[in-house]
């Protein structure tokens, strides 16, 4: 390596799991992509994608493929759950949810790269909680309550509803991010990072 | 996912003219004012500019609708909230606002092309610069995600046909682990095949 601007460069690696991260949240979100109970109750997988992303790739890697995500939203292609998409998704009262996602899943990553080699499936749970519900819900109920100008408790009363699809979504994280970085190491942030600086590729 | 275009609708009225950029200010501007405005009078001015800026741009009403569609039972829901908490006259501002938030995002989405759309945000995004992405990379990472998302559609698809084959349906793990393993191992081999380019250099 010549210089030093080289090494903090982003590395191409890094920007192909990115994009591919920002692409596997907006499929996780497609209709029928996987219904759990038939097709009578359309649970989409979008949240627990922004879990994993920052499960993965870690703290800004994975805030950045939801930064992807949301400007190819802002541009209007229909990458939202549900095929929702356009410039409404911000100007509504659940734009912060969205806007959420990118600390949710920094802090999520955060917590996981705290986690060392092997990060335990607990310890991954935690790290979903805490970013993917309680980061995430910080944001979103504040300026749902602004938007709409009720009072943050029954913006959070309203919001109450969510809950339960999320708690199930942050387990389902836990556990497939576990199985991932079971079969696959460099899934987990500590791993990556340290080969990308020993330099091998 | 073969319906990657967008919500855009071709026109040459004012609004399809300006540019993407001001529309996006203007939209700002505009939602500012709307979380600004006290009274339901106020507020039916407001709906009537919505409106005439609609006529403008002569999208057809179903195009319109599309946009406002995804909040309607946000809307039915907050309204009946509202009533019970706050009275008839703030359930109407409030619903009022949040459907003219959202149909004001709308028409911005509706007449500016998608890759019109990508480029302002693009130039909103030049800070991460810092982290080392320039602006080259930043459009190859944008262009990178919106062919991904076939590509992990795809994948999605196999693996549910695998899960089939193997019984095992109703396993969420069984869907989710082994697409995230494919798409990491798709991004990491994208990822050689670009610096195989040339793109580290």
């Amino acid at each position: 390596m010549k210089d030093e601007g080289k090494q903090r460069r982003f590395p191409t690696g890094d920007l192909a799991r990115v994009a591919v991260f920002a692409a596997l949240i907006a499929v996780l979100g497609l209709p029928g992509s996987f219904n759990v109970f038939g097709n009578a109750t359309p649970i989409t997988l979008q949240t627990a994608g922004v879990m994993l992303a920052g499960a993965i790739l870690g703290s800004w890697r994975g805030a950045l493929a939801v930064a992807v995500l949301l400007v190819l939203v802002a541009a209007g292609l229909p990458l939202l759950a549900g095929g929702r998409g356009g410039l409404g998704a911000f100007t509504a009262p659940s734009a912060g949810f969205l806007l959420g996602w990118l600390p949710g899943a920094a802090v999520t990553g955060w917590l996981v790269e705290r986690a060392g080699r092997s990060p335990r499936l607990a310890h991954l749970l935690v790290a979903s909680l805490v970013g993917g519900i309680a980061v995430v819900y910080l944001v979103g109920i504040p300026v749902q309550a602004m938007v709409t100008g009720v009072s943050l408790s029954s913006a959070a009363l309203l919001t109450l509803a969510f809950l339960p699809g999320d708690l199930t979504k942050a387990v389902v994280t836990a556990f497939v991010a576990k199985g991932v970085q079971r079969s696959y190491p460099d899934a987990v942030p500590a791993v990556h990072r340290e080969r990308l600086r020993t330099g091998e590729r | 996912m073969n319906d990657l275009s967008g919500a855009y609708v071709p026109g040459s009225s004012p609004l399809h003219r300006l540019p993407a950029g001001a529309k996006l200010a203007g939209l700002a501007v505009a939602c500012t004012v709307l979380v600004l405005l006290p009274s339901p009078a106020a507020l039916g001015g407001a709906a009537v500019v919505v409106a005439g800026l609609y006529a403008v741009s002569r999208v057809s009403p179903a195009a319109a609708w599309a946009q406002v569609r995804p909040v309607r039972y946000f809307v039915v829901a907050l309204f009946g909230l509202q009533w019970v908490f706050v009275g008839l006259e703030g359930a109407a501002v409030t619903s009022l606002r949040v459907l003219l938030a959202v149909a004001l995002a709308g028409v911005v989405t509706l007449t500016t092309r998608t890759s019109a759309m990508m480029a302002a945000l693009e130039r909103c995004l030049r800070p991460v610069r810092l982290v080392g992405l320039d602006p080259f990379r930043l459009s190859l990472l944008l262009s990178l995600t919106v062919r991904s998302v076939p590509v992990i559609a795809a994948l999605a698809v196999r693996v549910r046909e695998a899960q089939r084959a193997r019984g095992v349906e109703r396993s969420l793990r069984a869907f989710a682990v082994p697409l995230v393993v494919s798409s990491l191992r798709h991004a990491d081999a994208l990822g050689e095949a670009l610096s195989a380019r040339g793109l580290d250099d």
